[in-house]
């Protein structure tokens, strides 16, 4: 199955990490990346710029509107996140609690929709 | 045997039914007759079992469920008619695959993720006759941690168990949490899904995570316990049920500590349900019941349980069975051993501290060293403010004040009291305390 991180983290938390605990964090993020890859895990993911720079859009009345800012303030914001493949849950929460940032926020756990195969 | 004694009745229409069950007990072998309330007794102890095997098989627990209760509604059906087969559990296991065979077929793709062409082969490879041996008792430990699984809410869990282990219909389980039928059904669904569409998997977990995993299985259990525990006289069952899944887990898991101890002490506490309500579903406490009353087999079992979970190691249920069995060997309430139960609950609040464990030891105190002590602790703990709202805390200091004779404050706590309580049965105590120390201060 395929299971998608979401890395949640609280952004002023994360900004006014000192450079060598950035750095840190970093090369933690990198190592576990490498792992995942090299057991066959990943299946992608990226880090996300923080929500200062999201925007948001809807169709309203066959309109596009485009609005400042993500769709809902929350204490804690999506910076990012892994698609993997993985057994079951338990091998899917065994990983996502080896994420560095798991340790300052959560990491939500969301299965892939198994679209049925024509 | 039931069947040397039948005689060829008289009218033509019964000899036809009574030559076909006949020839029918000769192919399948020499049926026992059914006594009335024996299918019931299969059920519980055959559903859980038919249901893991099924699961596993299956993949599904919907698809697995399903089967199951078809296969038990056919017997329910054919075995008074035919009489009982020879091995009722290979023949309910048979019957479940055909059943899931079927429902299989009336599925299109949408209702059943994954390939039911594939899963309709996978059942065609079961073996055709399915003996004892076919259903491991490893699928029913695995059931049990899958329906206890982290992932799942704990109300989810709960009734997860409940249903799929346990057997009990929904609208049985909506009543003894005291929610309407389909709220429970949704839960139920809810689960299910979750379990299908998460991934969650069906399998015992590594050795590792077995201490972690056991604890949010043994919660549940105690939970379910609890529920029948404090419930009205007719919500008792759930209470029995508990008492079935903790002697399963024990069974399953032999020489685990914590499983030993939760089950004495539920076996310590349920032996005293005759004892702790009157006729009149009033309360009664401990120090007033009638000790006579007490199941006495179910103290000794409780007893030697205790025993045998404190050999295993100081779990926090082995120390809340010890607490209890200090309580089932007194013979009246004047003869606990109360210094003992104040050092059993040192113990547990090192391992589990709790303002609520803190509140229980500051009672025993009060038994052991005196009144003024436990007042002191009580006043203490309420400082903190962590039990604000919990009746307990004013009543159990109300208690201590009436034993002293301060008849006025303790009407105060008796009313600070009454006004958190929720239970009836509680209410309905702490107001007839409370006529007591009020008619005590007027009378002085």
């Amino acid at each position: 199955m395929q299971y998608l991180l979401l890395i949640y983290n609280d952004e002023s938390n994360w900004n006014t990490l000192s450079e060598p605990e950035g750095a840190k964090i970093l090369k933690e993020f990198g190592e576990f990346t490498q792992e995942i890859m090299a057991s066959g895990n990943l299946k992608g993911g990226n880090r996300l710029h923080d929500v200062s720079k999201a925007t948001t859009v809807r169709v309203k009345d066959g309109k596009k509107v485009v609005t400042d800012g993500p769709f809902a303030e929350t204490k804690e914001q999506l910076g990012g996140y892994y698609l993997i493949e993985a057994a079951d849950l338990d091998e899917a929460t065994t990983i996502a609690a080896r994420i560095p940032a798991a340790r300052m926020g959560s990491i939500e756990v969301r299965p892939v929709w198994e679209m049925a195969r024509p | 045997m039931g069947a040397q004694g039948a005689r060829l009745p008289g009218d033509s229409e019964a000899r036809v039914a009574w030559l076909a069950r006949r020839i029918i007990r000769l192919v399948w072998g020499e049926p026992v007759p059914i006594e009335p309330g024996f299918l019931d007794q299969i059920y519980r102890d055959e559903w859980g079992r038919i249901v893991a095997a099924l699961i596993r098989r299956l993949g599904s627990f919907e698809l697995a469920e399903e089967a199951a209760q078809e296969a038990f509604a056919a017997a329910l059906v054919q075995w008074p008619r035919e009489g009982m087969p020879p091995n009722a559990r290979a023949w309910l296991m048979r019957t479940a695959q055909h059943k899931a065979i079927d429902a299989l077929r009336r599925r299109t793709r949408w209702e059943a993720p994954g390939d039911p062409q594939a899963a309709m082969a996978k059942i065609a490879q079961w073996p055709s006759h399915l003996g004892e041996e076919e259903v491991l008792e490893d699928d029913r430990l695995r059931l049990i941690f899958t329906c206890c699984h982290p992932a799942l809410a704990i109300e989810a869990q709960v009734a997860l168990t409940l249903r799929t282990l346990c057997g009990l219909k929904t609208e049985q389980i909506a009543r003894g949490f005291l929610v309407p039928t389909p709220t429970m059904a949704q839960r139920l669904v809810r689960a299910q899904q979750k379990i299908r569409d998460a991934g969650i998997p069906y399998r015992t977990p590594p050795r590792a995570e077995l201490a972690e995993r056991l604890a949010a299985v043994l919660l549940v259990v105690y939970l379910v316990f609890n529920e029948g525990y404090n419930a009205a006289r007719e919500g008792r069952a759930l209470s029995d049920e508990a008492i079935r899944l903790g002697r399963l887990l024990n069974e399953l898991l032999p020489g685990e500590g914590e499983v030993l101890g939760l089950l004495a002490l539920m076996l310590l506490h349920d032996a005293r349900r005759n004892a702790r309500t009157s006729a009149s579903g009033d309360l009664i406490l401990l120090e007033e019941q009638e000790r006579g009353l007490w199941e006495g087999a179910k103290v000794a079992e409780g007893l030697r349980l205790a025993e045998q979970a404190l050999r295993h190691g100081i779990g926090s249920y082995a120390v809340q069975a010890a607490i209890a069995a200090v309580h089932g060997q007194a013979a009246t309430a004047e003869h606990t051993d109360w210094a003992q139960i104040v050092a059993l609950y040192d113990v547990l609040l090192r391992m589990q501290p709790s303002p609520v464990v803190e509140l229980n030891r500051a009672a025993a105190v009060a038994m052991a060293q005196g009144c003024e002590k436990g007042l002191d602790l009580i006043d203490g703990i309420d400082g903190r403010g962590e039990l604000r709202g919990y009746y307990l805390l004013p009543a159990a200091r109300a208690d201590l004040l009436r034993r002293l004779g301060r008849w006025a404050p303790a009407a105060l706590a008796y009313r600070q009291a009454l006004r958190m309580a929720v239970g009836e049965a509680e209410k309905r105590f702490l107001a007839k305390r409370l006529r007591e120390v009020e008619a005590a201060a007027h009378s002085k």
